[in-house]
């Protein structure tokens, strides 16, 4: 009896000191270094206009619908998807017809704004959701078949637009861990920035 | 599977081969209560401290029974603390968002979660739980039930070197020790490092972004007191509604998740656990985080051969261990890649593979290399939806959790369950020959086996009687997302994952639904607590009869722990004895929808 109220006490000190250790001590080290050292990371990455307003984290996907824009993946985070608060994938599986009526759906329908093919394959980055329902990136396949309808859209060569493209592109780490992916969000910015763009921010067709 | 795929697949491999040594020279200097690290100045007072202030005089060792009520003990302090937490989230600081408390049947599953290192997640991160929480009621036992395991194993491992007398070490001081030298160092180097990758440290409120193309969408017309309008045909009117802005989350997730990977814990700071850009930013931050779950467990197999004076001993279990691992990467690998012929048939590119549920930074390979990663060891954490992945592509992960853990597994946990097997291939090699079976020179006796056997049948018996409960009831039945055999699988992965601590999920399935329905919560509650402790009290006993017996010399007969023979040996034991048991309840779930698949059959 003594030895098990020794230890009853081992086990809610050993509580107590470790959620002073571990849970106050160690993550505010952790704060505090990563404020100093990298502020913006440590924040979000995010991305403000001239006048302070937030657009966006260079990490975190948004929806974009319209044809003058690059789009992102199918997202199944929130009910109308790039709801970062809602991070979420489909857990559809592969034998679901939920997903495959909305993996023909999509590729319809990429197929018809891109001007594809009846027989040209879709990349399948274009038509599944991510993981996360928040990826920021597109394969560079789809980025590619997407640039000359926007290139069309805003009176750009497609020219201009790949060179963007290749601007926004994420190599493999190192040169070689990962897969290289274009950041959806940081190449629509690209696009507003360029001057004869025919579409700005609010109205699109 | 290109060129780049099988150095990315080979680097990880020969850089745990590499860290495996002095991980395994440092854990033995950290898990004996003489030794000298070179943290001793800062952390010496800390520890001393620590032992003041609990009463704990750290030369006195515990035998068999002490040591385990002093864990248990702890580990329902620690439940307890947690539960309250969540309970009372509410009324404490860090709560930006103004969450409100969790249930009682979440509180329960959650707090049990995280005390067992299953951290299976019945929360959804972002959307329930406060910065304070997370911070203090979970991030606690991402410390401490990685701590208690690696005690676990030591004290094993003492049982197996030690011969004559009853005590196994003291383990209040394995628990402090390898919290304050091992885990708490590491976690710190390493959640600096994630944030220059991109991770968020803050105890900011949640951002709003102005979004750059604003966004139509068709929602349901509700009147002044939330109900919804129908129309003359019954269905509900529709209006146009348009959403500008994104809610992007924020707080201290840095310091969270560097102990979520060296724990493996694996319980995500947001609900995507791993596969959110912000909780694993960078194709480099996925590496190391991968590296980070097997680290400690690979490092304790060269402890056990450091511990035993036969080192080959050590390298023949983590042999046994990387060729089970190497074959689930290779044959997840595959299945992924090859993608998904229903899907290929409506027009999706036959060489991207299979790309539902995974983000476009990791690709198939990384992918498919973490899912089992995080399922060979018992983490947990995901950076792509296991749900969504093929049939096969989704057996491996769930056959890596069935196999018992011990494919490095869990800190602490996946030496223990693997001894287990090598004391049982030992057993079953001395049969073979009509000997008496030896282990490392200490006889195995009907009771060792009997302990052996009880903690793995444990898991079995969990894992299969709930699923088969769930299977036919309707609580079961209702939390599924998916129909057909890919339906059984979401349940027999949840039991699966609960039981053997792992806590990655087939995520369709909710154990939350809108009525309330407790039983997936408690259920689950329930298997992770047996997986966790009913495995721990037998194999603790084991010890407590392994140290008492004398360590005889080899003998012509003794049966060599050390070589290919053993590896394999000790390779078939864990496929036999441990696998096969599931082998019909995978033949439902993963292997018939295989074939469905092929076929193009839908559900």
């Amino acid at each position: 009896m003594k030895q098990l109220i020794h230890d009853l006490r081992g086990a809610v000190v050993s509580t107590l000191v470790f959620t002073v250790v571990l849970c106050g001590a160690y993550p505010l080290v952790v704060w505090a270094v990563a404020q100093t050292a990298f502020p913006d990371k440590a924040n979000g990455s995010l991305i403000k206009d001239a006048d302070g307003t937030v657009r966006g984290s260079t990490l975190l996907g948004q929806n974009f619908t319209g044809e003058a824009w690059f789009q992102p993946r199918p997202s199944a985070a929130g009910a109308f998807g790039y709801d970062a608060a809602s991070s979420s994938g489909s857990n559809l599986g592969p034998t679901s017809q939920k997903l495959a009526d909305a993996i023909k759906e999509r590729v319809a329908a990429y197929r018809t704004a891109n001007g594809l093919a009846e027989t040209e394959s879709v990349p399948a980055d274009a038509v599944t959701a991510s993981g996360s329902g928040l990826d920021p990136h597109i394969s560079l396949r789809n980025a590619e078949l997407q640039a000359g309808r926007v290139a069309r859209a805003r009176n750009l060569t497609v020219e201009q637009v790949r060179v963007l493209i290749a601007r926004c592109t994420q190599k493999p780490d190192a040169g070689l861990l990962g897969d290289a992916g274009v950041n959806v969000l940081q190449l629509n910015l690209e696009l507003e920035r360029m001057p004869h763009s025919a579409t700005s921010s609010t109205g699109t067709p | 599977m290109h060129t780049s795929d099988w150095l990315q697949l080979a680097l990880f491999i020969g850089l745990l081969a590499v860290i495996t040594k002095p991980l395994g020279l440092y854990l033995t200097r950290v898990l004996d209560p003489q030794g000298r690290t070179f943290l001793d100045p800062v952390l010496g007072p800390l520890e001393r401290l620590t032992y003041a202030l609990m009463g704990v005089d750290r030369t006195r060792e515990q035998n068999w029974k002490q040591y385990t009520v002093a864990m248990l003990l702890f580990s329902v302090a620690g439940c307890a603390f947690t539960y309250a937490i969540l309970r009372l989230q509410h009324l404490l600081p860090f709560n930006p968002q103004g969450l409100g408390p969790l249930n009682h049947h979440l509180a329960f599953n959650t707090a049990i979660s995280f005390t067992t290192n299953t951290n299976w997640q019945s929360y959804g991160g972002e959307g329930t739980v406060s910065y304070f929480s997370q911070m203090v009621g979970l991030t606690l036992h991402n410390f401490t039930s990685a701590a208690t395991g690696i005690a676990i194993a030591a004290a094993l491992v003492r049982g197996i070197t030690r011969q004559s007398t009853g005590v196994l070490g003291n383990f209040w001081v394995d628990l402090v020790r390898s919290t304050y030298y091992l885990l708490l160092p590491l976690s710190l180097v390493f959640a600096i490092f994630l944030v220059s990758q991109g991770m968020i440290q803050n105890f900011k409120p949640y951002d709003t972004a102005t979004l750059l193309e604003p966004q139509k969408v068709q929602v349901e017309k509700k009147t002044e007191a939330g109900e919804t309008v129908q129309g003359a045909d019954g269905k509900p009117v529709m209006e146009e509604q348009v959403i500008t802005t994104q809610t992007i989350v924020q707080g201290p997730m840095a310091s969270q998740v560097a102990i979520k990977m060296l724990g493996t814990n694996g319980g995500g700071f947001a609900n995507a656990n791993a596969a959110h850009p912000f909780e694993n930013p960078t194709p480099l931050s996925n590496f190391l985080q991968m590296l980070s779950i097997f680290a400690i467990g690979s490092g304790l197999t060269y402890y056990l051969g450091r511990m035993t004076k036969n080192q080959a001993h050590g390298w023949s279990v983590w042999g046994a261990m990387m060729t089970l691992f190497v074959a689930g990467v290779l044959i997840c690998w595959w299945a992924e890649a090859r993608g998904n012929p229903i899907h290929q048939a409506l027009g999706v590119s036959l060489t991207d593979g299979n790309m539902e549920g995974k983000e476009v930074r990791f690709g198939i390979m990384n992918s498919s290399l973490f899912a089992t990663v995080t399922t060979a060891a018992s983490c947990g954490a995901v950076n792509a939806m296991h749900d969504s992945f093929t049939a096969i592509g989704g057996l491996v992960p769930l056959f890596m959790m069935e196999l018992g853990e011990v494919v490095i597994g869990g800190v602490g946990a996946g030496l223990y369950g693997m001894l287990v097997f090598v004391v049982l291939a030992v057993f079953i090699a001395g049969l073979m020959v009509g000997r008496t079976p030896e282990y490392l020179g200490k006889k195995i006796h009907a009771y060792d086996v009997k302990m052996a056997m009880l903690s793995l049948l444990v898991l079995c018996l969990s894992i299969l009687g709930f699923t088969a409960w769930a299977s036919v009831s309707d609580w079961g039945l209702a939390g599924l997302n998916n129909a057909g055999p890919h339906g059984f699988s979401e349940m027999l992965y949840a039991y699966s994952s609960t039981t053997a601590n792992n806590g990655s999920a087939f995520g369709g399935l909710t154990a939350n639904p809108a009525n309330g329905d407790p039983h997936y919560n408690v259920t689950l509650g329930f298997a992770m607590l047996i997986g966790r402790f009913l495995m721990i009290i037998p194999i603790m006993a084991l010890a407590g009869s392994l140290v008492q017996k004398k360590i005889s010399p080899p003998s012509v007969g003794t049966f060599p722990v050390a070589g290919v023979t053993f590896t394999v040996l000790l390779i078939g034991t864990v496929l036999l004895v441990g696998a096969l048991n599931f082998l019909p309840a995978l033949a439902l779930g993963p292997i018939v929808e295989h074939f469905l698949m092929l076929k193009g059959q839908l559900f």
